[in-house]
């Protein structure tokens, strides 16, 4: 099932004029306040009507500028979890979990309420009334009510935004579980956190002043040197995948990605296990010479692949470390001191964190 | 008829009126304080400034301008008589005198109640796949239910105080058109009457108050409610 979106929409000075496709897993859609996020996924909902554009959802049209069609909110069977829950103050936590499951059609596919209710652990919530349930549980019962509605496809906005880190942690893994679950159900995940969004997503689509900017798989973009003003200095990076070879009696962890083995602490996941290693750009420094006498442990024999100056006193560096690409950023004034250009060898020094379970899903 | 069976004929009357008065009117308010609530049109003003009028015009204009179209020599009131219906000194014209004069603050509760429900619980609704209809049906409708009895027990009282439009229109007949409010006027107009009103006082009294009490209350279940505790 794949969502192809095409939107142009003015207003208040402000213009929207932007393409994407959206495939299977998790797709983001990442920008600051005022890139037109909201607006898209409203779009996409049917909650509001561009002015021109064409939205198609495997096959069908839900909105056609040009021929005039525009399939009502109601009729598109798209399940959305808004950031603020929205749910039914009226209704107990079960009656709302169940509000949508009648109009879905006869045989749609679709999770059965015991599966939803202990997918997203919802078993002791049931008969609670929602003004007495915590943000994090309302967002469960948020997403549970929209997976019960049996949509063709998920979009959440922001479903994280409004709560605190304790309570994204006790979230996150509901969203993971629902990515890589039988249920396969696509998603159009908006946010303006990275860090989710390097967590969760498979695909990423960056916006800034209503246009996409980027696209591509996760890798793909997070390792792209153009990306990094607009995801932000300090937030850019690479994502790459890691296999878990052993846990050390020290507390480090020993992961293989493609260039050599890392050193990190703090990893969770089972020996084999696959993992997402976020390297940020920041953490990342270069040397012209093996390092010798240097504390840190991580080390990796990479190639310049590409120099980027940013607009400030910084660059993005594109270093090819085995079959990845990871970013680091150093000063210009370090570029030319130290004479990079592409196609040199040099040696990458970086701390990575480990960041989710799960693969990429390139 | 003696001075007390006067008194109960006419609150039995007024009770009457005022129970007819308010099932017509709750369905045609709740339409009327929806369109307001929530969509924008050409003229929307104009119609929020006629549903109002009654508030501020003289009830005895009121009545007259009732006179004047439902009279049984006016068209709509001729019309209206040639398929049985009469409403000219008639305790059916003191129904509809009761609607006009009440209408104003029956849409008034529910439209309060309805800007209180957050237009994007309907949306969300519309994203599980429910119409109009059934948004209305089982999210707003819900929610507003407290305010639509309170606007309810509102125009139930204006009712019962009705007076002005009331004699107008339909007069003061005892048995027919005379509800609790002309009663006791007609007793003021006898000397020495003063002791009889006085007990029709005390019901018009308890009546309004009981009303406004129970009013009050489910203003503030519609707040609970809303709250979702």
């Amino acid at each position: 099932m794949t969502l192809e979106v095409h939107i142009d929409h003015r207003f208040d000075g402000f213009a929207l004029d932007l393409s994407f496709a959206a495939g299977a897993g998790i797709t983001a859609l990442f920008g600051r306040s005022g890139a037109g996020k909201t607006t898209v996924i409203n779009a996409v909902a049917g909650l509001l009507k561009p002015q021109g554009g064409r939205i198609v959802l495997g096959g069908e049209t839900l909105f056609d500028s040009a021929s005039r069609r525009f399939v009502p909110p109601a009729a598109r069977r798209l399940g959305y979890v808004f950031q603020d829950a929205r749910l039914f103050p009226h209704l107990s936590v079960s009656e709302n979990l169940t509000f949508g499951a009648r109009y879905a059609p006869a045989g749609a596919k679709g999770a059965g309420f015991d599966d939803v209710v202990a997918l997203l652990g919802l078993e002791a919530l049931l008969s609670r009334a929602p003004g007495t349930l915590s943000g994090g549980e309302k967002q469960r019962v948020a997403l549970g009510r929209a997976l019960l509605s049996k949509p063709k496809m998920l979009l959440m906005d922001e479903p994280l935004a409004s709560l605190d880190g304790p309570r994204k942690q006790e979230i996150l893994p509901y969203l993971e579980r629902l990515r890589d679950g039988p249920l396969g159900l696509p998603i159009l995940y908006v946010s303006h956190a990275v860090d989710e969004i390097a967590r969760l997503a498979n695909t990423l689509v960056l916006l800034k002043d209503g246009k996409v900017q980027q696209a591509g798989p996760l890798y793909d973009v997070m390792a792209n040197p153009a990306a990094v003003p607009l995801l932000g200095v300090r937030e850019a990076g690479a994502v790459l995948e890691a296999e878990v070879l052993a846990h050390d009696p020290d507390g480090l962890s020993r992961l293989k990605i493609s260039a050599g083995v890392l050193a990190l602490p703090g990893v969770q996941a089972p020996v084999g296990a696959k993992v997402r290693l976020r390297v940020l750009a920041q953490d990342v420094m270069l040397s012209l010479r093996p390092p010798e006498g240097l504390s840190a442990l991580n080390v990796l024999r990479v190639t310049i692949e590409g120099i980027h100056p940013g607009d400030g006193p910084g660059a993005a560096i594109a270093l090819r470390a085995g079959g990845d690409t990871i970013l680091a950023r150093i000063t210009a004034r370090a570029v030319t001191e130290l004479g990079l250009v592409p196609g040199m060898s040099c040696y990458a020094i970086l701390k990575a964190t480990s960041v989710a379970p799960g693969n990429i899903g390139r | 008829m003696s001075a007390d069976a006067a008194a109960w004929e006419a609150l039995r009357l007024s009770l009457w009126v005022a129970c007819w008065a308010t099932l017509l009117a709750v369905p045609f308010a709740l339409a009327v304080a929806w369109v307001l609530a929530r969509r924008d049109f050409w003229g929307k003003g104009l119609l929020s400034a006629v549903v109002h009028l009654p508030l501020v015009l003289p009830p005895v204009v009121t009545g007259y301008m009732l006179l004047i179209a439902f009279g049984r020599t006016a068209p709509l009131g001729r019309a209206l008589e040639s398929i049985g219906i009469t409403l000219a000194f008639h305790w059916s014209g003191a129904v509809l005198a009761a609607i006009i004069m009440g209408f104003p603050l029956m849409v008034r509760a529910m439209r309060l109640a309805i800007e209180a429900v957050d237009p994007k619980l309907e949306e969300a609704a519309a994203t599980l796949g429910a119409s109009d209809l059934s948004i209305f049906g089982r999210v707003t409708l819900p929610l507003i239910a407290p305010g639509i009895l309170a606007g309810a027990v509102m125009g139930f009282a204006k009712a019962m105080g009705e007076f002005g439009a009331t004699i107008t229109f339909v007069a003061n007949i005892p048995g027919q058109t005379q509800t609790l409010p002309s009663a006791i006027w007609a007793a003021l107009q006898i000397p020495g009457g003063e002791s009889q009103a006085l007990g029709m006082v005390v019901m018009a009294s308890v009546a309004a108050l009981g009303a406004v009490l129970i009013s009050e209350a489910l203003a503030r279940r519609v707040a609970a409610r809303i709250a979702g505790t």
